[in-house]
């Protein structure tokens, strides 16, 4: 044998030996997506503006502090929109003064000003924008990660999609609304007084401070599953916020046999601001707010140090032990909306991966026995191209880690189409080219370098079409474009290199070649 | 040895104005056919809207579920036998609640019938319209950067007249699938558009393998002595016709398997392949060619026209 052949064959065999190595085992090599496995697929709406919005408020506040101790006399500074701030000087006096104060809020804008009414706008500039939204959906992302990983599911996939959108797949859980509620909960934790000069009827009525907001308890009825929301008069200044927390734990609710509760503990300084904030306030009710929602409004019966509070509301042990997740994870920098939500069952999975697979079986093997009868011996050769060729997607789908989904097993579909087109092109040739005279030798040899050309043209185009669905697409038809992609770069490899390395073995030694079967 | 077409010459380039009468007429019987539906229907991937997938343990009349659904007022649902008689898809409009809820509720209003036995949840689905939208917009971008590639690439390796007609015929295919879709009733969904992408991909391959072949026997001086051009692409097109018809009829028989047994998942999916690889075999043979014909007729023509008016004057 030749010294070429050697080392083509050799070539071959380190391919087929390195594909195998990265599919054993071949059950937990590739990942399934959850249209063919089963699970929760969730696209997250990161909002964004109201991180800006938040940001901007907290600006605000400093801003007013900072002009304050400057001997400033201010009468409004106020946010306005998502991004604006409105400042009101008392007088045109301390203009200047003003000015270099704002000056040192950098990223803001100053936009129309009125020396006369002692008054301007400061707005976010719009590189600020950015960058807050990115830290606000980049937060939520690693804050939803961790939760997720608390929740224990094994193999989730949580990725940002776009300019604001996460997208969480939990393949085999089957509790949604437990994981919805887990993932999709800001938890902003925030403690604040009642206002109980303000009575609940006047509240709703619409006789209500500029300082105090109407927020609800939602109390359950397990029994006949009703909810019913409580009203409260709440302060709208917060006097403590979960940022401040170090632990959250379930505990069993001794008030309320049968519930739980979550036990939470302050850092030092919360723990400290906590204990001033009891001492001052008692006799009062303190509500216990998350995500705008009352869980309870006890009231402070003595100065409580020691930094631990507890949050009642009557939990199953899941919700205690969630809520005590999402407190100890801290809250999501914004928050979040549900865009898109699927939930695929474990036994629908399995029927439609089980029924497509026997389905695609079926095709491969009808496109085998059709290559078999019509090109025989060659036909032979093409078939194993053609294993060849999906033992390499394969292959390189579990070596990139990439998700075979329903839309995957279509761009497979075309790769299997396009492999077996590229024998049929050279084989075709070859019986064409013998047609006219040629030896079998010259005949082989002249089919493959002709088809070579245009073999690689339908491999390009569609190579190029791939790539471009790739960077245009999202999910599904990422998902294709890479089986496409990685399908025609194999059978470039399997369908011009090894078959003709097989001819080559088969033919080339021979002194005489009177027939070939093809 | 088994052989397809020896020694074919048939006249296809001949035939075209047939060929363009066929085609127009199937897409306008596919456009019609949208435009009298209003449009395709799409599936709530692209729509957005609730789809709750549910198996009953007993095959159960539809008008009970109806009738279910009805009392819980969900609004206006679809619901549809999916594979099996147990099998059904419930389509719902978007809705304020969670999908749990709408699960839940659905769940009840079955049990309250006992005439319609245990039901199991199989599949939930929920697209807001915003994703929707999102998904409808980057289909259409990247079918329409991956046909400009197509141009370019197509343009580059033979000519602008290549490039153009290759798009034409794979938008030619794209239409008479959709308009099958549409004729058909099926919906447009995720992995229909994924058969769509693969329809421009066989296309445009098939295409190519024809151009080539032209371009190669233009290439040895000679051969094509004294013939016009539209008998150097009918020559092309025979000699690559035992290759076109073989891949097509393997590409056939496996989409048909694919259709006929691989289940409701696979269904939509695999029809409008079926469809897609019919019409682009065809439109290899009878289109891609024949439009670059007219084309270069047409130059021709201007070319020539201008230079009679001199003769004349």
């Amino acid at each position: 044998m030749p010294k070429h052949l050697w080392w083509r064959s050799g070539l071959v065999l380190a391919v087929i030996l390195g594909s195998l190595w990265y599919l054993y085992p071949l059950r937990s090599s590739i990942n399934l997506g959850l249209d063919l496995q089963g699970g929760i697929h969730l696209v997250l709406g990161v909002e964004a503006d109201k991180a800006i919005a938040a940001q901007t408020e907290r600006v605000a506040e400093d801003l007013k502090a900072a002009l304050e101790r400057r001997g400033i006399a201010v009468r409004r500074v106020a946010r306005e929109g998502n991004a604006a701030i409105a400042v009101q000087l008392a007088s045109a006096q301390n203009w200047n003064d003003a000015l270099t104060v704002v000056n040192e809020f950098s990223t803001f804008d100053r936009r129309d000003e009125d020396q006369a009414a002692a008054r301007f706008t400061l707005v976010m500039q719009e590189r600020e924008q950015q960058q807050q939204r990115d830290l606000a959906v980049r937060g939520a992302l690693e804050k939803i990660r961790n939760r997720v990983d608390k929740f224990g599911v094994s193999e989730p996939t949580i990725t940002r999609q776009g300019s604001d959108r996460i997208l969480i797949q939990l393949p085999g859980v089957q509790d949604p609304e437990r994981a919805k509620a887990l993932i999709g909960q800001t938890g902003l934790l925030e403690f604040r007084l009642l206002d109980e000069q303000t009575s609940v009827e006047d509240a709703l009525a619409g006789r209500l401070p500029e300082t105090s907001e109407i927020l609800y308890q939602r109390r359950r009825d397990r029994e006949s599953e009703t909810e019913r929301k409580v009203p409260y008069v709440v302060q709208k200044r917060t006097l403590l916020t979960g940022a401040e927390l170090t632990d959250a734990s379930v505990q069993a609710d001794p008030n309320s046999p049968g519930n739980w509760q979550v036990s939470i503990t302050f850092s030092a300084a919360g723990g400290q601001r906590f204990a001033e904030i009891t001492e001052q306030n008692v006799g009062r009710h303190l509500a216990i707010i998350l995500d705008g929602s009352v869980y309870s409004a006890p009231r402070i019966n003595e100065r409580i140090p020691g930094g631990r509070a507890v949050i009642t509301g009557q939990f199953t042990i899941e919700e205690a032990r969630d809520l005590a997740i999402v407190l100890r994870e801290g809250a999501l920098p914004a928050s979040v909306t549900m865009l898109e939500e699927r939930t695929v069952g474990p036994s629908l999975g399995r029927d439609s991966i089980r029924q497509g697979l026997i389905a695609i079986s079926a095709s491969g093997m009808a496109v085998f026995a059709f290559m078999l009868v019509y090109y025989q011996l060659a036909g032979l050769i093409a078939d194993l191209a053609l294993g060849l060729n999906l033992l390499l997607l394969l292959a390189a789908l579990a070596a990139f880690g990439g998700t075979l989904t329903l839309p995957g097993l279509a761009g497979i579909a075309l790769t299997i189409g396009m492999a077996v087109d590229t024998n049929v092109l050279i084989f075709e040739r070859i019986r064409e080219e013998m047609r006219v005279g040629k030896t079998p030798r010259a005949a082989i040899d002249a089919g493959f370098t002709r088809a070579f050309r245009v073999i690689i043209d339908t491999h390009v185009t569609v190579l190029v079409t791939a790539l471009i669905l790739y960077n245009f697409g999202t999910g599904p038809v990422r998902g294709f474009a890479v089986t496409l992609f990685t399908g025609l770069t194999a059978s470039l490899f399997t369908a011009v290199f090894f078959t003709r390395l097989i001819f080559d073995i088969l033919y080339m030694r021979r002194r005489k070649l009177e027939r070939i079967s093809i | 040895m088994i052989q397809l077409f020896p020694n074919p010459s048939y006249d296809f380039i001949g035939k075209r104005r047939w060929a363009y009468l066929i085609s127009v007429v199937f897409i306008a019987i596919g456009l019609a056919s949208m435009i009298a539906k209003g449009g395709l229907r799409y599936d709530i991937d692209f729509a957005g809207g609730t789809l709750l997938q549910v198996r009953f343990s007993e095959p159960p009349s539809v008008e009970r579920i109806r009738a279910a659904l009805a009392r819980i007022e969900l609004g206006d649902s679809v619901i549809q036998e999916f594979g099996d008689a147990r099998e059904f898809v419930i389509r719902l409009p978007l809705a304020g609640t969670s999908s749990e809820a709408i699960g839940r509720r659905v769940q009840e209003a079955v049990a309250a019938d006992p005439t319609l036995g245990q039901m199991e949840i199989r599949r939930i689905e929920f697209v807001g319209p915003q994703v929707g939208r999102d998904l409808q917009l980057q289909a259409v971008y990247a079918v329409i950067a991956g046909l400009i590639g197509i141009l370019i690439y197509v343009a580059i390796r033979f000519d602008l007249k290549g490039g153009v007609a290759a798009i034409v015929a794979v938008f030619h295919d794209v239409l008479v699938s959709l308009g099958a879709l549409s004729l058909t009733d099926r919906e447009f969904s995720l992995p229909v558009l994924a058969a769509i992408l693969t329809i421009i991909g066989y296309s445009v391959n098939d295409t190519i393998v024809a151009y080539d072949r032209l371009r190669e026997n233009r290439s040895r001086h000679g051969q094509l002595k004294g013939s016009t051009f539209a008998q150097q692409i009918n020559v092309a097109i025979n000699q690559t016709l035992s290759r076109t018809v073989l891949t097509a009829l393997t590409t056939f028989f496996a989409t048909g398997i694919l259709l006929f047994f691989g289940g409701k998942v696979l269904e939509d999916f695999a029809f409008a392949l079926f469809v897609g690889v019919i019409t682009g075999t065809y439109s290899t043979i009878y289109i891609a060619g024949a439009l670059i014909v007219e084309w270069t007729s047409y130059v021709e023509g201007r070319v020539r026209r201008p230079k009679k008016a001199v003769a004349k004057a």
